[in-house]
């Protein structure tokens, strides 16, 4: 994204009026790959708030990327990690946390959630996520739902230790849109959430949903083949846009008509925008990863991927993630062969896998999904440690969503996104303590000033039990 | 992995005789009772025929009963899980196997779930090996009613008898969805309770002078048969309500109706009002972990709920309606382990671990009036005993050995057979279908 806002010299402002990217017209003539129009119109404003200098000392560390340090330090300033190890020392002005019996992770990255497009509360009203009028909306962008007084911001931060969350849009159709990546902090704008550069994702989906969706209304896709037939044509329509924008943009002439579905297409034919497919079948993931060689792009990760477990050598081969839950399992026939031990085999494969939620509860507690996740392999004779299972909460998830640079593990440099846990974070007994985001504490559970309220729990019976 | 395939096959073998009643005695266990007091070290749980009929420290061991060492484990009564949907349903979306919901009958509070219950269901078996051994299972409300139905207490024992009380109770909603059911408004819902519950008494004085008016009462003479004994305070009626006034309104029902054998499910406002609710001494069946403002009836939404109620002197159990009821009872554990979790959390109430773990075993059953029968140690309960290889409400613990009526039962399932065939994913010799 950042060659994107060179291009368009939209992002830093200029002689003191609001640049905004449509302030810039193209250029006439020969304009140059990827100045054809903008890639980026409503550009992130998140700011990292103030934090302080500070050393939380006398803890466990898992670092994200399987790494663990008992009796550890970890240090951050200016909004960055600056040091993690043992035997780190305050200069003056740090602010110390003893953290004694406690533990220090990485912010949970959830790579997986509809808050903000289907909020608290869930009426018709504010829900947002399925734009359900045809089987391919790509041309719609999930940012443009979210709402971010969703009160389950608050809540996912609070008790689930959640940093980062990429809100999809929903699972109605084969091309169901864009997504968009936030920060988990309470902003006026979406922009002021999102997640300063990170890609955009493109949702599809397999199998059951939209073949209902469309099917009962008498309409293609209404079966798997279906649902691969609209999905081929549409790249095809993809593959043909790209070539017109590219050859305009290599040698000018008369602009081809924009089309902003498929703009998204053509992004990710050229690898700028990930898909993240929703996709529970075995067999049908295999028909996606072949479909995806066809047209010449790459599937970032498979959510709800409940028989991974299944092709686990198939995904390693493909360089594919998968998105699944601990234990769900059973409400409709693609989710009927679920086994908690999914991750662990992924894992003893060497594939890619993590959890999501998919769930407005369910996010506070990704910890505790990965507890039982770890538990189902340890019982079935794999010896995953805490420090690799953290993996599944942390940089698995940063790397298909392409920010395992900016987020995702304690390491010198990255964001300061760290959760300390009042105990072990695989025991059921245990809570986020402090969570801060870039640095700047976010929440405290001692401080009830440091527990966010969005505008929609002010006044309301329910405020007091955050606060 | 062959060890697992061995130890499937042998539990396959063990389905196929019948299964007997056994004489059990777990001895050296980290004794739970259930009943809300601290664990015991060093003690003995004595079933026989299918009975608990012994249990605490120094409990000798009768001649010719089967001795189990559990090592120092910990024991505990089976999970009575407080509400759920086990049994009627085997994959949600599947609608010719879903029995929750009857969209179409010309009946509703007459309905009863045994028929519907498939002790075969494959939730019932993963379930179990998570440790739940008794479910209170209750049918969705259809069109045009508040009421549900009748539903039953089942037991997740493998053989054809899965129903342990029949028609242990009416279901019925009450605010959101009661107002939908109930012709679109709270008003409307309330006018069709307390209209059915005047000519259920009318059927109650002459029955047989009700057969011809049922069209104009809105109820069927099967209908007004199965709310009689609701009526009558004889059978309990378990209310779905999630707002403060919605249960307000219904603890005047109860005054109202002398008798009544009231049960709030849900409750996610019920610390509001939970003055009120012990006052009235009506039992709860909550949703746990609800803390979001989820809809305009829940705005109050804390996972301090159940903990508060308990504080203010309600008897509290864990159910999980509308949270995956038909196949996740087994998250109560998780559930009431969280609510230990709220007991450090500056600001929250939780529950003690003893609490919590009566939270999922005898308070649900007294909360449906079965106290005496299930959910508990206690001499003269089902023989529903679980041997854990850890602390029962942490993640990942796993019952060991798992008895229902104090017969042993299995604890494989499709998912540990799934488990097995593809532990390692590639093809072998021959196709993954060859591998069982």
């Amino acid at each position: 994204m950042a060659a994107a806002c060179v291009a368009l010299t939209a992002c830093g402002g200029s002689g003191g009026k609001p640049a905004t990217a449509s302030s810039t017209p193209p250029a006439q003539k020969g304009p140059g790959l990827g100045k054809g129009y903008s890639h980026d119109p409503y550009p992130s404003t998140y700011r990292p708030y103030p934090g302080v200098p500070t050393l939380v000392t006398n803890v466990t560390i898992l670092d994200g990327e399987g790494g663990r340090i008992d009796k550890g330090a970890v240090l951050f300033r200016d909004g960055k990690i600056v040091a993690v190890g043992q035997n780190l020392t305050a200069d003056a002005g740090v602010t110390v946390i003893d953290g004694q019996g406690k533990y220090v992770t990485p912010g949970v990255i959830d790579i997986h959630s509809h808050l903000g497009d289907y909020p608290s509360p869930g009426v018709d009203a504010l829900s947002d996520g399925n734009e359900a009028t045809g089987p391919v909306t790509a041309d719609v962008w999930a940012e443009h739902s979210v709402w971010p007084q969703d009160p389950g911001f608050g809540r996912a931060l609070v008790n689930g230790g959640v940093t980062t969350l990429q809100i999809l849009p929903g699972s109605a159709n084969l091309f169901g849109g864009r997504s968009v990546v936030l920060k988990n902090v309470y902003a006026r704008t979406m922009q002021g959430m999102k997640f300063p550069g990170a890609g955009y994702g493109l949702k599809m989906a397999c199998g059951e949903n939209p073949k209902r969706v469309y099917g009962s209304r008498g309409r293609e896709p209404s079966t798997r083949m279906g649902n691969i037939a609209v999905d081929r044509q549409t790249w095809a329509r993809a593959a043909e846009y790209k070539r017109r924008w590219d050859k305009y943009e290599k040698d000018g002439g008369e602009p081809p008509a924009r089309d902003i579905a498929m703009d998204t297409l053509r992004g990710v034919l050229d690898g700028e925008i990930r898909v993240q497919n929703h996709c529970y079948r075995a067999d049908e993931m295999a028909n996606v990863l072949d479909m995806a060689k066809e047209f010449g792009y790459h599937v970032a990760a498979f959510h709800h991927a409940v028989e991974a477990y299944k092709i686990a050598d198939l995904l390693k081969a493909n360089n594919t993630c998968a998105a699944v839950w601990a234990d769900w399992y059973g409400f409709k026939m693609e989710s009927y062969d679920a086994v908690p031990e999914n991750l662990a085999i992924l894992e003893k494969e060497g594939a890619c896998g993590m959890i999501h939620s998919d769930d407005a509860n369910g996010i506070q507690r990704l910890n505790q999904e990965v507890a039982k996740a770890r538990a189902s392999a340890v019982r079935a004779g794999f010896d995953v440690s805490e420090a690799t299972a953290w993996k599944w909460l942390s940089i698995n998830p940063a790397l298909a969503l392409g920010i395992a640079d900016k987020t995702g593990s304690l390491k010198a440099g990255k964001m300061a996104d760290v959760v300390l846990w009042n105990g072990n974070p695989f025991s059921v007994y245990t809570r986020p303590e402090m969570v801060w985001v870039d640095g700047a504490l976010l929440y405290d559970a001692k401080d009830p000033k440091r527990r966010p309220v969005s505008d929609f729990e002010l006044g309301q019976p329910g405020e007091g039990d955050v606060k | 992995m062959s060890k697992t395939l061995f130890l499937a096959a042998a539990a396959l073998a063990a389905l196929a005789a019948p299964a007997m009643a056994q004489d059990v005695a777990i001895t050296n266990a980290k004794l739970v009772i259930g009943d809300g007091s601290a664990p015991v070290e060093g003690g003995t749980v004595v079933v026989r025929g299918g009975k608990v009929v012994a249990v605490g420290r120094g409990v000798a061991v009768p001649a010719g009963v089967q001795v189990v060492d559990a090592a120092g484990r910990y024991v505990t009564p089976g999970i009575f899980a407080g509400f759920t949907r086990l049994g009627i349903v085997e994959v949600d979306g599947v609608g010719v196997t879903n029995d929750a919901g009857t969209e179409n009958s010309p009946f509703n509070a007459a309905l009863d779930v045994t028929p519907s219950v498939n002790p075969r269901n494959t939730p019932i078996a993963i379930n179990r090996a998570d440790g739940v051994t008794r479910a209170v299972v209750a049918p969705e409300v259809g069109r045009g009613s508040v009421f549900a139905g009748q539903g039953a207490v089942i037991d997740t024992r493998s053989d054809f008898h899965p129903v342990a009380r029949p028609r242990a109770f009416q279901f019925m909603e009450y605010g959101e969805s009661g107002a939908r059911a109930g012709g679109g408004s709270r008003s409307g819902a309330a006018a069709l309770l307390r209209n059915t519950f005047a000519e259920v008494r009318a059927y109650i004085r002459n029955p047989a002078s009700f057969s011809d008016r049922a069209k104009d009462v809105l109820l069927t003479r099967a209908d007004a048969e199965a709310l009689a004994p609701v009526v009558q305070g004889k059978v309990p009626l378990l209310v779905h309500v999630e707002r403060a006034s919605d249960i307000l309104v219904l603890l005047q029902l109860k005054r109202e109706t002398p008798g009544l054998k009231l049960v709030l499910v849900g409750a996610t406002e019920g610390w509001t009002v939970a003055k009120d609710i012990a006052a009235a001494g009506v039992p709860v069946i909550a949703s746990a972990l609800n803390d979001l403002p989820a809809s305009f009836e829940q705005l109050a939404a804390t996972q301090s709920n159940i903990g508060r109620m308990q504080a203010a002197g309600v008897l509290v159990g864990v159910g999980t309606i509308n949270d995956d009821e038909a196949r996740q009872a087994r998250l109560e554990k998780q559930f009431a382990g969280n609510l230990v979790a709220l007991t450090r959390v500056p600001g929250a109430t939780g529950l003690s671990w003893d609490a919590a773990f009566a939270a999922i075993s005898s308070k649900p059953a007294e909360a449906m009036g079965l106290g005496d029968a299930f959910g508990s140690l206690r001499p003269g309960r089902v023989g529903d005993v679980v041997v854990w290889d850890g602390d029962p409400l942490e993640i990942g613990s796993a019952p060991v050995k798992l008895y229902v009526d104090g017969i042993e039962q299995s604890l494989t399932s499709r998912q540990t057979r799934l488990r097995d065939r593809y532990w390692k994913p590639a093809e072998g010799a021959l196709p993954k279908a060859y591998q069982h």
